[in-house]
Parts: structure tokens; sequence; C-alpha cells
């Protein structure tokens, strides 16, 4: 770790008009992600900004009937927040599926929406990775993928993002509040993170002088129907190979609307439109769910070791989704996948 | 290639003043200056001789470092002690009480819930911290929330039982 400089903001404003004076600086939070980051030598800033004690700590119902979030609520506060667990249990239960009590207590919401990804080769300096040094060069692409990317990769980069909680936000059409110097702006939870394209060294599109100041729910939470399935190389406290998060509206047996998105897939959480169109007005059956499946993998593409995720993915989109329907969510406690 | 960046090899950059920062440490209100980069971690081992919290993997993946801050579960490695300016830490130092072990101190001895030791302080700062958070009823939700410490030994269905004598449920 580099020496920096440390400064603690006293608000939102103060927050912003720091950054902006110093490019090389970085907010701090709860410091999970960055501080292992700054161990290991990836992120270097010589300033830390403290916004940890400004107050966006609270959970608060909007005049649409949906939630604002603070984005310094911590994640474990959030999973266990009684209007998340009766309106959004989908998102609680992600949460719940992603690191540790430990991390979940330090976490902040804003911090997990900006959390890097864990590619190996991002994380050692010793190796080119476009991430972390753009134009170096991309290791992963020949080199052990099995964790990595069969959507929407390109060849300069084809790692995954780490997030649970961001893939459920993605399945509720969450939308993320930032303010900047020209003022505050809403961004839609889909336009949030970004795909690598040819600059993976941009994670999302928020800008280097903005902050994350609030995630906004709407109203629809699809508490009856849903179900977030992780799949990952031990039970517990692992990145996903592939998580499902799956909502439904039924009508009987008729879906009258369905959302899927996916985790540990691609650079951002994944959603496909023609997917979930392929799924409204159907009967919710095994049949349904794989046609769903097969649209949604049909532009997939395996590398060296990871071409397993895409029959993975396909099993567990038609699982979920059929839990989902069931109305018999996946439990994070008892991993027994029924 | 070309390596624009700063490494951590170069010339660091001017090393700013240390921070004057007040912690209650089991109970026991503590002065200290710290850079600002120094984790909390550090600072209970290297700066106070409490040497009780272990340094395992030190990027938050064992849990070795679980200590309380404010009463909630946390990895000292990956905090920063400029931080918590102002918090009240518990580490294992502060279980016992005139000379008495802490109920999860005795109940891990009683169910022989380690091997070499190494992550103990941790495992029981971690169930403390898991009992008064009060979400694990079952054995499956206990080995759940306590999957961030990691015991080489193997001696997690031992660790499960001793918390669950604590729990009342043995």
């Amino acid at each position: 770790m580099i020496n920096f400089q440390y400064a603690r903001a006293s608000d939102v404003a103060d927050a912003v008009r720091m950054i902006a004076a110093d490019p090389a600086a970085k907010f701090i939070a709860g410091g999970t992600n960055l501080i292992d980051l700054m161990k290991e030598d990836v992120e270097r800033p010589t300033r830390l900004i403290d916004i940890s004690r400004l107050p966006l700590k609270s959970v608060e119902e909007t005049a649409y009937g949906g939630l604002r979030i603070g984005a310094l609520v911590p994640n474990s506060d959030l999973a266990y927040h009684p209007l998340v667990a009766q309106r959004y249990p989908l998102l609680a239960s992600a949460i719940l599926a992603g690191a540790s009590q430990q991390l979940r207590n330090m976490a902040s919401t804003g911090g997990n929406l900006l959390q890097r990804t864990r590619c190996a080769y991002f994380y050692d300096t010793a190796t080119p990775c476009n991430k972390r040094e753009p134009g170096s060069g991309c290791s992963a692409h020949n080199g052990l993928n099995r964790m990595h990317a069969i959507l929407g990769t390109s060849e300069s980069c084809i790692a995954t993002h780490p997030s649970d909680m961001c893939v459920a936000l993605a399945a509720l059409d969450a939308t993320v509040h930032v303010a900047g110097p020209a003022g505050e702006r809403a961004i839609a939870f889909a336009d949030f993170h970004r795909l690598p394209g040819t600059t993976p060294q941009r994670d999302t599109n928020l800008q280097p002088d903005e902050i994350v100041t609030a995630v906004e729910l709407p109203a629809r939470g699809f508490a009856k129907n849903y179900s977030y399935l992780k799949i990952r190389d031990r039970l517990s406290y692992a990145f996903a190979l592939v998580s499902v998060a799956a909502t439904i509206e039924l009508d009987g047996d008729t879906i009258k609307e369905a959302r899927l998105a996916l985790g540990g897939v691609a650079h951002k959480p994944w959603r496909d439109a023609g997917a979930e169109a392929a799924l409204r007005g159907q009967t919710a059956n095994p049949t349904t769910f794989a046609h769903a499946a097969d649209l949604l993998l049909r532009d997939a593409k395996g590398f060296t070791h990871n071409a397993f995720k895409i029959e993975l993915a396909r099993k567990v989109i038609v699982r979920t989704l059929t839990q989902a329907a069931r109305g018999t969510p996946q439990s994070q406690s008892n991993k027994k996948i029924r | 290639m070309a390596l624009a960046r700063k490494r951590a090899t170069d010339e660091p950059n001017q090393v700013p003043d240390k921070i004057a920062i007040s912690l209650t440490v089991n109970g026991v209100e503590r002065q200290l200056d710290v850079a600002p980069w120094t984790t909390l971690l550090d600072v209970l081992r290297d700066h106070l001789d409490l040497t009780g919290t272990k340094k395992g993997c030190d990027h938050g993946q064992c849990g070795a470092c679980t200590v309380l801050v404010d009463g909630r579960r946390i990895n000292s490695c990956l905090t920063l002690a400029v931080m918590k300016d102002g918090a009240k830490i518990t580490t294992i130092e502060g279980l016992a009480t005139d000379g008495v072990l802490h109920p999860l101190q005795q109940a891990f001895i009683d169910h022989d819930a380690f091997q070499c030791g190494y992550c103990t302080p941790g495992q029981i700062c971690s169930a403390l911290g898991l009992i008064a958070e009060g979400k694990a009823k079952t054995a499956d939700e206990i080995r759940e929330l306590m999957s961030g410490n990691i015991c080489r030994c193997g001696a997690y269905p031992n660790i499960v039982a001793a918390i669950r004598q604590v729990m009342g449920q043995s």
C-alpha cells in the first residue's frame, strides 16, 4: 500500500468538491474492496476521502410506493431491514448470498455497486490486464478463465462483475441516484454498469467527480414469486460461477411478467429483454423456461476453462424460474436446491 | 509494457502527519497517533500489544482478525483505524471478566472447538456478533453466518456445537 493522505467529508457537497479538486483521490466508505486492492497495489490513491460519516444511512419509503436506500446503508442492515425483507425478499436473499457477515456489516450499498472484478489477473500486478493497465493486454483470454464471462465479452476483457446484490437490483429495475459538481442525476440500473468494450478500465458510467447518494427501488417487489439461486465452488462465502435472480407475476399458470438477471456471466448484471418477452403470456413450465434460457444464452461464448458455464446457466435459469413460479425461493442457509 | 503509474517501489509520496484518534478498547479509552494507512488490526497488535486478534490472510478472507466495532463484528484487517475514531472496540482480551471466561470461551473448551487455536479469537468474536445479531436460529443458519471464519484444522462441527451451547440449543 502506498502512503496516502486522509480527509473526512462533512457533507455530500463537500465530498464532491474534494474529489473534483484531486483526481488521484478516492472515496472510502466500507473499504472492504478498496483497502484490499490498495494492499495489492492495484489501487493507488494518494488521498482517501472518508465519506463513511455522511448522512446517507436511512431507508425511506418514497412517494411512489418504493424505497430509497441511502448509499451508506450497510449490506447486512439492508438485507435485514423489515421493508426489504417483506417487500423485496429477492434483494434480501441476494445480499445474504454474498460475502460473509463481517463484510456485509462493513460494506455499503454504494460501495457494493462500485466493487471491482475479482479476476485474478486484475489483482496480479505482474501480469497484463487492460482493466488495470489499459493497453497492456488481457491475460485471462488465454489464461485461467474458469470464473470468467460468457456474455458481452470483448477482445479487451472477459472479467465478471462480482456482486450478488446488483443482480437483484438489476432484476428489480432499481435507479441509482448520484451527485456531482453539476448537481444530481438518476441513472437506470441497466445503464449504471458497462460492458468492457475497448474501455474495460471503466466499470460504470459514474463520472470520476460524482458520488452515489442512494439506490431507489420502484414499488413492484415481486415478493410472492421470486428466487435467487447462486452456484459456486463452495456452499458459502464464494463468488458465483453462475447466479440467477428471477421474478414472476402469475395469472393462474400464465406468466404475466417475468424478469431474469444473471450474475457471474458478464461484466455487468445481465438482463435480456428478448428472453423476458418470450416468457410473457406463456404457461409457467420447464419447457417455457428452457426456451427463455436458450434465447438468453444464444450468443454465449465460452473460453478455455469456462464453457461449462453455458450449460450451467441454462439449468440454473430453468431451476430458478421454477422456484419462483412455485413460490419456493432458494434458502440461503439450507443450501439444498429444490 | 510502459507503466506510467506510480508503483509501491517508487519514492513514497510525502508522508502525511499522523492523526490523533481515540478508541475505547475493551472498555479502556486509548489516545493514539496513527498513520492513515494503519489498519485497526495493526493498531491492536502493534500499538496496543493486544495480540489475541490474529492476522491470517490480511485480506478479509479468513476471519482471524474479527473484532466487534460498536457491537458489530467486522474484519479489522480491512478497517482503517482513522475511520473508527471514537468507536468502541471489543477484542478477545475483553471477553473474560474478573478471571472468569466468557461463556463462549468456556464452550469452545467444553466442545474442543479448536486444534491449533489460531482462528479461535476470530471465531469467538464472530460468534459473539452472531448471537447479538439474533438471526441464526438453526445449525444451518449458524454455519452460514459463521462462513466468514475459516478453520484450517477443520473444527467446524465442534465450533457449531459450542455456539449452540451458548445459544441454549444443546
